[in-house]
């Protein structure tokens, strides 16, 4: 479903990155980087209040003629990013939140390893299964 | 190579057949030629004496440092005896003579060697030890810290077992590293050099120590498990840890001794078992896993915190990658700490890594919560931990909630898993109790996909509601009030229907409205109402922005109320609107809804549609002699603001009796307009004044009600049932409403007939 899944700190490098492999993954790589600047206009643009939950997940950030893109900031800043395949049926914004939120999920368990420091890319198996499991179907 | 233990004797004739080799005067490294020759003076056959340099891992290195020569001497005694040759034989074979050899060199080895015999015989314990070979397999250097990190409280139990050990290690030519140790031995702990420093890993030996694996057992015994994975173990664990088995300081050393024997014992036992079950922990192991869990955390049902495994595991000297990954697997509940059970399936993990197996994609099952459980019992106590822990939100509490589904999918394996239960049935009631919130949703551990609790909606179905919102001219907020109002039992509440009051003398019908649905509802439902209410308002804050008025049983109220507003806004002057203020509070709740009422509805929605509706159907409201009744208390109403119920049964009384009259009498008509005068200022909305008279009139003698409830909260319950009564009371007049216009619109058709039947004869 997803092509292209990346997490991106809080200073917007990169902690985990990873496309399909058809694909060059350089082009991905390159629209996650383009999309960052999305994010943050999308975030300043929520201005003062808190975020909750539901303005975790932003949305679709840009759609290009293959492919779109959705954001995910958490409070801590750290952001998701996801590229679809636009020719997939579209999927519906409940799926990519729920997806969002496996991810999140993921996430904070990743964290909890005091084996883990932040900063550190994000080398868990689970974590890796998790975003394997998000990524087939596409061949 | 496991640790090889020497006993004094031995330790004695050994260095001195190193330094025999040692021409080279290094200290450190034998000759091999001499050692060569030396093991040929051992009349062995020349493949055992292969062996045996392969065996004390010369080959591998390449030289014979002194660990090698030891065990290698060692070996060469088990292979004189007669014993086969394994690596662990050179521990496990008791009553082993030193070795001997042959050549004339030898002989005053020989000497020496019953010499150091005699003196071992005397002696009897042993503490030498000998450090690995270095860089010989998967070293356990965790295992081998864990002699010297925590020796003093091995330390004390070694101390009368180990008297020997400190001359042991004193021999000048023991190596730096064993100098290191015997610094840490001088407690008295016969503890073993690491290959590698570093933080040891604590009492290895102590935790085994505490196992109660039998020399008698072990020394007798000398199973021929794969030989890599035993070479592999006993490297790892602190030469102290594996002593061999001299028979006569087998009482002495038992602390000592009883950690190698455990250990090699539980490396045995878990090896042979590895054939069933790979992951299984053994009684031996999980004891001292226990152990070591009480080094870093005295309370067994306790937490440790990721920062403390952390550091206790990265002393096992494994990749950071692989600790990961094993604490992904063993922390169970995903919440950054580790339980015993938790702490015993990483540890094991671990232990397993540095044997050489590859770590398993998920946890195995014999290392989840469950099993772990049922072996101790003593670990049940585990809820304490367990509450505290759920109290207090340990490392990120909204980890727990991802992890929540895992432990509701976990939860049908842990049916045997007693503590297991506690600890979540603890966490999940803790959450039931504290509010009401829909009961998959696990409690605050670790779990969930970060679900929003969604609390169970208590509220009625979203029909009154929606109803009541329409009627509502301008719901504004304070329908927050009205659950608040709801409350018998508070004065806070007294005061809110206070307020409730005169938000209805001033405002919009909802006001009075909901506040006279406070007083309609039962005690019981009062208090259902509060509890749903409050858990509406105060969990659902996405529901409808201004919380509905308190849920009715029967959305008839809406019709009433605003009956009694209409009433309010067209036909009370300054005389009722008192009385009409305070009627809105208790308007009694609607009979039930039926298809009738609907057009009794939409009357009072709108004095316009009133107005229609009663130009409509002019013929049908005339019919229904109830109106005219309705008139008379009007009258009533008017007159006496404080009419009191009974009336008003009475007058319902009257009406049936009149209903026999006819119905299409047009003197009820003049009556009305007789007694109300102000209806013939307003002809239009006559009917829909008769209507509201009807109400009025009906709520007339409630208007003292709520004022008199704010006091008493018997009142409020008595006016409760005064409600109560006007519901069926008005129950049975809309049904009688319902009957008479049915019976109209007979009439109306048969007329319709009769006209057509008529008018083609008119036209002729």
């Amino acid at each position: 479903m997803a092509v292209c899944i990346a997490v991106i700190a809080k200073e917007n490098y990169p902690l985990y990155i990873r496309s399909t492999p058809m694909e060059n993954e350089l082009k991905f790589h390159y629209m996650v980087h383009t999309s960052l600047d999305v994010v943050d206009e999308k975030i300043s643009a929520m201005g003062k209040a808190l975020v909750d939950q539901r303005e975790l997940y932003l949305g679709l950030l840009y759609p290009t003629e293959d492919y779109k893109v959705y954001g995910y900031v958490t409070n801590s800043k750290v952001k998701f990013v996801m590229v679809v395949d636009s020719s997939n049926t579209a999927l519906r914004d409940n799926e990519i939140r729920s997806m969002f939120r496996k991810l999140h999920n993921s996430y904070t368990d990743v964290m909890c390893n005091p084996f883990y420091n932040p900063g550190d890319r994000i080398q868990s198996r689970v974590f890796d299964n998790m975003v394997t499991s998000m990524m087939i179907q596409v061949c | 190579m496991e640790g090889l233990t020497l006993s004094d004797a031995e330790q004695k004739y050994y260095s001195d057949l190193f330094s025999y080799c040692d021409i080279e005067s290094t200290k450190k490294v034998v000759v091999n030629g001499r050692v060569l020759e030396l093991f040929r003076a051992a009349q062995l056959p020349n493949d055992v004496v292969l062996q045996i340099m392969e065996l004390c891992g010369a080959t591998r290195l390449g030289y014979f440092g002194r660990s090698q020569f030891y065990i290698a001497l060692k070996l060469v005694a088990v292979a004189q005896s007669g014993f086969p040759l394994r690596v662990e034989s050179i521990n496990t074979v008791k009553d082993l003579p030193l070795p001997r050899f042959v050549a004339s060199k030898n002989e005053q080895e020989s000497r020496h060697a019953a010499s150091y015999s005699s003196d071992s015989e005397n002696q009897g314990s042993y503490s030498g030890v000998i450090p690995p070979p270095p860089g010989r397999g998967q070293v356990k250097k965790g295992s081998i810290s864990h002699d010297t990190v925590q020796p003093r409280a091995s330390a004390d139990q070694q101390e009368p077992a180990s008297p020997i050990v400190s001359p042991q290690q004193s021999p000048p030519t023991s190596p730096h590293t064993w100098r290191k140790h015997n610094r840490h031995s001088s407690g008295g702990n016969s503890e073993r050099p690491l290959a590698g420093p570093g933080p040891f890993w604590s009492p290895f030996g102590e935790a085994q120590s505490g196992s109660s694996a039998g020399d008698a057992v072990w020394s007798g015994h000398s199973p021929p498990p794969p030989q890599e994975n035993w070479v592999s173990f006993a490297d790892t664990p602190p030469t102290s840890s594996l002593l061999t088995m001299h028979p006569a300081s087998v009482q002495d050393q038992t602390t000592v001794r009883t950690v190698a024997s455990a250990t090699t014992a539980n490396e045995i036992r878990r090896q042979s078992s590895s054939y069933d079950d790979p992951w299984k922990i053994t009684d031996e192991q999980r004891q001292y896993y226990i152990n070591q869990f009480k080094t870093i955390q005295p309370d067994l049902n306790g937490f440790i915190p990721g920062s403390a495994a952390k550091e206790f595991f990265t002393k096992s000297k494994l990749p950071i990658l692989e600790l990961s990954h094993i604490w992904e697997l063993s922390d169970f509940d995903k919440d950054g700490a580790l339980t015993l059970d938790e702490f015993c399936a990483a540890f094991h993990l671990v232990v397993a890594r540095k044997n050489g197996y590859d770590l398993p994609e998920k946890l195995p099952e014999s290392l989840m919560p469950k099993l772990i459980d049922l072996e101790d019992a003593a670990d049940v106590g585990d809820q304490p931990g367990e509450v505290g822990y759920s109290g207090s939100p340990a490392e990120a509490p909204p980890s727990k909630s991802p992890s929540m589904p895992s432990l509701n999918q976990t939860w049908p394996e842990l049916n045997q898993s007693s503590e297991q239960w506690e600890t979540f049935s603890e966490r999940s009631s803790s959450s039931q109790t504290l509010t009401q919130f829909d009961s998959n949703i696990a409690p605050a551990d670790p779990d969930t996909a970060i679900v929003h609790p969604v609390p169970i909606r208590m509220t009625p179905s979203k029909i009154h509601m929606q109803e009541m919102e329409l009627k509502r001219t301008s719901s504004d907020h304070t329908n927050p009030t009205s659950p608040l109002l709801v409350k018998p039992s508070d004065l806070s509440e007294e005061n809110k229907i206070n307020s409730a009051v005169k938000f209805a003398s001033g405002n919009t019908v909802a006001d009075g409205y909901s506040s006279s649905d406070s007083f309609t509802s039962d005690p019981e439902q009062i208090g259902s109402n509060v509890t749903r209410q409050r858990s509406h308002s105060g969990t659902s804050p996405d529901n409808t922005a201004p919380p509905p008025p308190p849920p009715r049983p029967q959305p008839s109220h809406s019709r009433s109320s605003s009956l009694d507003m209409n009433r309010t806004f067209t036909v009370t002057t300054g005389q009722q609107q008192a009385g009409v203020v305070a009627q809105p509070p208790a308007v009694p709740p609607r009979p039930q809804p039926s298809q009738a009422s609907g057009p009794v509805v939409h009357r009072p929605v709108d004095a316009d549609g009133l107005m229609t509706h009663t130009s409509t159907s002019p013929q049908q409201i005339p019919e229904q002699p109830n109106f005219a009744d309705f008139s008379q208390f009007e009258v009533l109403a008017a007159s006496n603001v404080n009419e009191e119920q009974d009336n008003e049964a009475e007058k319902h009384a009257e009406v049936l009796p009149s209903k026999g009259t006819a119905p299409l009498a047009p003197p009820p008509k003049p009556v009305r307009r007789r007694l109300k005068s102000e209806d013939e200022l307003r002809p239009d909305v006559d009917e829909h004044t008769q209507k509201t008279g009807v109400l009025a009139a009906v709520l007339a003698s409630q208007p003292s009600i709520p004022r008199s409830v704010g006091k008493d909260k018997k009142a409020i319950q008595a006016s409760i049932r005064r409600n109560k009564e006007t519901n069926t009371v008005l129950a049975r007049l809309n049904s009688e409403l319902q009957q008479q216009l049915k019976d109209v619109l007979e009439e109306r058709i048969s007329l319709e007939v009769q006209l057509e039947q008529l008018r083609p004869f008119s036209h002729l």
